[in-house]
């Protein structure tokens, strides 16, 4: 790291920048505490002077998602954001656009529920972002930051992903994640696709013209009323969401190689527990982490494996009730024991007490 | 400041609270600009939550030679104090051993802990006195670092010209100016 390149950046600043230096061509949003600044970042950098890049700030969810679901209709590269209760409300149009198989990004800077619940950070969204978030059989890719670099490095990840499996992908952040400074190298600037570039690029499903060779119009839609069909593009989709299984799950791990006990945590929690783990070692426990970076596709097979190899315990560790030890479970199958702590409300907890946590759920039982 | 003699590691839990408007947020910002021109690990992480709302501020900065798991923290080991609301919530989350610094102004209810270090830095009083309101917060920044010197003061210097836009650099020299007598005039009460 180059000193002079190093930034210090709040999470929701940098998500911002990043969209801007991807070469997103549309932001739409409704501010939320605690993501507010991804709008008001990209209102002072006045993207719409530099690189043509529109952001407007809708009269709610609703519209926001709608937008972004006609924009990326176009082939453009879109986006919105929001915490929470805003992502509820979004939540038709994620269905929507996983039905119509439209690419965008989406950024959830978690905020403790239900309903309003609170401004603070959680990981309490996990099902809804993971197992739907929406009606219908559908998935949506998401990716957990647990670095505010990661805020940066994500935003082009899940373009891409959105945009090889044509796809919508989440970035599922939290409060902790969106509010904290920390530092960061941010991605060299790109240039926006050319219209010339999309309409060739998107030619056999975009809304982007016909061209000249006057090709057959495309309709965009998720609206299929023959059973048979729509059974047809049922099977597509869930084709897709297998080929993302098999090539796009992603994880970190961290000394699982000799672990007798593993903790599986994601985002801020995941940064906690890597602290737990330095604990855990002094005391003679050897412990691991897993951190699963894509949440969907979920790293299923890792999990197997470290079951398969003979670790005594997993221990989920989330910020919620107990959401991805679920996941975690189907994964062991029943091989060994598997628990979860968690803490809600906005609560965070301390290295120390997700060891204590460990030894009282897992080790000592 | 925590210094591990036996594998000589560095971390520094802070917290900085007060009302808004004293330059609390950005006298952390300034901190931590400073942490990461020497090449440190940091954390800024703010309140953004119902205390915000009443007119209180704070922000937990987090200085490290190592990887910063928690941005979040239940202890602290330095806490400078600039309000009555903040010393009644924050006194007692300092670790045994750590520091309390605070400005006396407004303060009805004093420190009571005698397992902590305690020290009182009139900066209030102070930037009035040298005409300068917009002083406040970088005397008392000053003060801190004498007390606890987690970054040089060369890299202090670059920390707050960084933090700052290009337009307010001409209020560099006063900053630093504050910074060095903040030092000065910070008290050791026990």
């Amino acid at each position: 790291m180059k000193k002079d390149e190093v930034k210090l950046m709040k999470g929701n600043e940098v998500i911002a920048h990043a969209a801007i230096r991807y070469g997103c061509d549309a932001y739409f949003g409704y501010p939320i505490t605690p993501q507010s600044e991804v709008m008001e970042t990209l209102m002072e950098l006045k993207p719409w002077e530099s690189t043509g890049m529109v952001v407007l700030q809708a009269e709610s969810e609703v519209a926001s998602i709608n937008m972004v679901y006609g924009a990326a209709a176009t082939g453009k590269r879109v986006m919105t954001s929001s915490s929470s209760p805003g992502i509820s409300l979004m939540s038709e149009g994620l269905s929507y656009l996983a039905g119509a198989e439209l690419p965008c990004l989406i950024v959830n800077c978690q905020r403790g529920g239900p309903g309003l619940g609170t401004i603070q950070p959680s990981q309490g969204d996990y099902f809804q972002a993971c197992k739907g978030g929406g009606h219908g059989d559908f998935h949506l890719i998401v990716l957990a930051p647990s670095s505010v670099q990661e805020m940066n490095d994500f935003v082009a990840d899940a373009f891409d992903l959105a945009f090889k499996y044509r796809n919508p992908a989440m970035i599922l952040a939290d409060g902790a994640i969106g509010q904290m400074m920390e530092k960061v190298v941010l991605a060299p600037q790109r240039d926006r696709k050319t219209n010339e570039y999309i309409a060739e690029e998107c030619k056999s499903w975009a809304a982007c013209g016909r061209g000249e060779e006057r090709r057959p119009r495309n309709v965009v839609t998720s609206l299929e009323l023959q059973s048979e069909a729509m059974e047809v593009i049922n099977k597509r989709l869930q084709a897709k969401y297998k080929a993302m299984e098999e090539n796009e799950v992603r994880y970190e791990m961290i000394d699982c190689d000799d672990a007798e006990y593993v903790i599986v945590a994601f985002g801020s929690s995941a940064r906690i527990c890597s602290a737990t783990v330095e604990l855990a070692r002094a005391e003679g426990i050897k412990l691991g982490l897993l951190r699963p970076i894509t949440l969907y596709p979920f790293p299923k097979k890792p999990i197997e494996e470290l079951a398969e190899r003979g670790v005594k315990g997993f221990l989920s560790v989330e910020l919620n009730a107990g959401q991805m030890v679920e996941d975690v479970r189907l994964a062991v199958n029943g091989r060994t024991k598997v628990e979860h702590y968690g803490r809600q409300g906005g609560m965070m907890y301390s290295p120390g007490e997700v060891l204590e946590a460990l030894k009282e759920k897992i080790i000592n039982k | 400041m925590l210094n591990n003699e036996e594998d000589k590691t560095m971390k520094e839990t802070l917290i900085i609270a007060g009302f808004g408007g004293q330059g609390v947020l950005s006298m952390g910002k300034i901190l931590a600009y400073s942490g990461v021109m020497q090449d440190y690990e940091v954390t800024w992480m703010p309140s953004y939550g119902p205390e915000m709302r009443g007119g209180t501020a704070n922000v937990t900065v987090v200085i490290s030679d190592r990887k910063i798991s928690s941005p979040i923290a239940h202890q602290y080991d330095t806490a400078i104090i600039l309000n009555q609301q903040s010393m009644d919530k924050f006194e007692q989350m300092i670790r045994p051993g750590g520091t309390l610094i605070y400005d006396t102004n407004g303060i009805t209810r004093h420190p009571v802990r005698d397992d902590i270090s305690v020290y009182t830095i009139d900066a209030t009083v102070e930037c009035v006195k040298l005409g300068n309101a917009k002083l406040f917060n970088t005397l008392v920044l000053g003060g801190y670092l004498k007390v606890c010197p987690v970054v040089t003061l060369e890299n202090v210097f670059e920390g707050l010209k960084r933090s700052l836009p290009e337009r307010a650099w001409k209020m560099l020299p006063q900053n630093e100016e504050a910074i060095r007598h903040g030092a000065e005039i910070i008290c050791k009460v026990r």
